[in-house]
């Protein structure tokens, strides 16, 4: 789309017609080029029909949630669909809880990797780390959650603090590792579109290395850092199959702060009730419920993947 | 360093010269760095000895007899055949709805779009879309795919919890990224092609069906595969749209009764062992479950880099 087509442009004119509606000649090729069109447009529009839809299944169910339930419900003891207790505190604390976690770990693991593939690394170390960063990218987030699960919550968590077997903080740690490719490759694209003059200008008033990456490429390069940063909150906030192995507390969950116990997130509530039983569809506002948590999370993750999405491209404005 | 007792200017220069008063910070700064990649590196590999070594029994006492055998209560016969075969079902399904819609979506917003508001809009649908959380696509199909596949007959045995509906929610989750993938690959073929095209008298649709589309194609295929690869590790969803996580008996062996029946998935399969209280279920059958994902993962991300390799053009 960025490359408007130069040759029709310059025929017709930016506001004219495409090249179908003009061609002369044969009318047979000129029916295809409409039908072509016409078809791509098809499966063009079916995209945002797919955004509709998405819509339109949450609120539709949410909406029926919020006029069934007792207000009272959705500040209560905790998060119990089954027994109707909605307290939406408890899977929102939980999932911050966890994220917080996640964006420790990710933070430095990802910005780390970043700056050393951009700045410091051969371009030979670069060929050979840059695909090993891309294959963590491409693991399935359940492997992740019965890594958390199986390695990170015994040999980690539960070697420094006395914690459950099934804690937050493991859940954190699995979604941070999860998150952090993302987090890598979204600040390191950020560093590279940094223009070398500004670097070698940097040298030239007699700069380090590490100095110029401090002083001059981090900061040119901080929209795209933060963009990093919130599309990552955005995707462990997101994350369910690690949390869901991980973090326990599928049968539902009392209001809890300590990431050494077990909790709940919005996105395990969710699984949790699916799985719960085969009759989700049945048993009342459990299954409304299910639409209303998910409307929530859609409608975070929506407003931190546009912020992220202004941020990045006033990188790629910048230079 | 000689002169540095009998004159202190000249080693104070000397010494700042050598850098010692921020070498400090300077190395620090860049070992932290490296600190981080490598800390991620670490974690693979810690990733991968765990799972080997939970798996590892189960591949020398049972060999290729794990793959193969179906899903049972008993942990010495339990298989993953079952997964493999609903993950590839669902992976076809994608590969036919998501692939072709989102080729097609991304070749109208590249080659044939005017730069307006409407446009404008789908493109930023879409971008949003790829940013939606994997279980919120559950619901989509949860609330409406299950639905709209009772509605047209093929809910089968399971009321449209099945295959085809499964499918259909990976598709519509990985169609944004289809059309995103696309597009890079067509925004990389260089304007001359186009217009060489043009100028021998080509319409728009030949231009894009003889030149930019074959031009393009190899980093579709790509970035096809790697899409494939996703939908085939996805388990969130799938648990909304009923993939089975117990202990069950498949229908019949026809194609009909695979697509419509009960149904399970590879991933929902290392979920569902996972959480069995049984030890052998938790600590070898799910790794060796996993290393079988995976090894197909892996075999096709390869692929994927042999065809990128390959078939890679610089103009």
């Amino acid at each position: 789309m960025s490359r408007r087509n130069p040759t029709v442009e310059a025929t017709h004119g930016r506001r004219g017609l495409d090249a179908s509606a003009t061609l002369t000649g044969d009318v047979r090729r000129r029916r295809k080029e409409a039908r072509v069109r016409g078809i791509l447009f098809g499966a063009a529009a079916t995209t945002v029909l797919v955004g509709a839809a998405i819509v339109f299944a949450l609120v539709g169910e949410a909406w029926n949630f919020v006029t069934q339930v007792e207000l009272s419900k959705l500040w209560s003891l905790g998060w119990f669909p089954r027994r109707d207790f909605f307290d939406v505190r408890t899977i929102v604390l939980g999932t911050v809880i966890i994220a917080g976690i996640a964006m420790v770990v990710a933070t430095p693991l990802g910005l780390g990797a970043a700056i050393y593939l951009s700045e410091y690394a051969s371009p030979r170390a670069r060929r050979i780390f840059k695909p090993i960063v891309e294959v963590l990218a491409g693991i399935p987030s359940v492997v992740l959650g019965y890594f958390a699960l199986t390695w990170i919550s015994p040999n980690l968590v539960q070697r420094l603090f006395t914690a459950n077997t099934f804690n937050m903080a493991a859940a954190g740690i699995g979604v941070g590792v999860l998150v952090t490719p993302l987090v890598a490759a979204v600040t390191e694209d950020a560093l590279r579109a940094v223009p070398v003059s500004l670097r070698e200008a940097s040298y030239g008033l007699g700069a380090r290395r590490g100095e110029t990456v401090r002083k001059v490429v981090l900061p040119a390069a901080v929209s795209g850092i933060v963009a990093s940063l919130i599309l990552g909150v955005s995707r462990a906030i997101g994350e369910t199959m690690v949390v869901a192995m991980a973090a326990g507390a599928t049968g539902g969950s009392l209001l809890q702060m300590n990431p050494l116990e077990p909790g709940q997130t919005m996105t395990a509530a969710m699984t949790a009730l699916a799985i719960g039983s085969d009759q989700v569809a049945g048993s009342g506002l459990a299954f409304q419920s299910l639409f209303f948590v998910g409307l929530l999370l859609f409608a975070m993750t929506l407003v931190l993947n546009i912020i992220g999405d202004r941020f990045v491209r006033r990188v790629r404005e910048k230079y | 360093m000689t002169a540095g007792t009998a004159n202190p200017t000249r080693s104070a220069v000397a010494a700042r010269l050598r850098g010692h008063s921020v070498k400090w910070g300077e190395s620090a700064f860049q070992v932290a760095a490296l600190l981080g990649l490598l800390l991620s590196l670490g974690v693979l590999v810690a990733l991968l000895a765990d799972i080997v070594a939970g798996a590892w029994s189960v591949f020398i006492t049972r060999g290729a007899d794990f793959v193969s055998s179906p899903i049972s209560l008993s942990g010495d016969t339990a298989g993953v055949v079952n997964g493999i075969i609903g993950s590839v079902l669902l992976t076809l399904v994608v590969a036919v709805v998501a692939i072709p819609l989102g080729m097609a979506a991304a070749v109208y917003l590249e080659e044939y779009a005017q730069d307006t508001r409407p446009t404008r809009f789908i493109q930023t649908n879409v971008r949003n879309l790829a940013g939606v959380p994997s279980i919120v696509y559950g619901l989509l199909g949860l609330g409406v795919i299950v639905r709209l596949v009772t509605a047209i007959g093929a809910g089968g045995s399971t009321n449209g919890r099945n295959i085809i509906a499964g499918g259909l929610t990976l598709a519509v989750l990985v169609l944004p990224i289809v059309v995103i993938t696309t597009s890079e690959a067509l925004r990389a073929v260089p304007a001359a092609i186009r217009e060489a095209a043009y100028g021998v008298g080509a319409t728009q649709w030949e231009v894009t069906r003889h030149q930019v589309l074959p031009a393009a194609l190899p980093a579709i295929l790509t970035g096809t595969v790697l899409t494939l690869a996703r939908a085939f590790g996805e388990t969130a969803p799938l648990l909304l749209v009923g993939a089975a996580t117990g202990f069950f008996t498949t229908g019949g062996q026809g194609l009909t009764e695979q697509l419509t029946g009960t149904y399970t998935a590879l991933p929902v399969v290392v979920y569902s062992w996972s959480r069995q209280p049984d030890g052998a279920f938790r600590d070898e059958l799910a790794p060796a479950a996993i290393l079988v994902l995976l090894v197909l993962l892996l075999a096709a991300n390869a692929a994927a880099i042999v065809v990128r390799n390959r078939s890679e053009r610089k103009w």
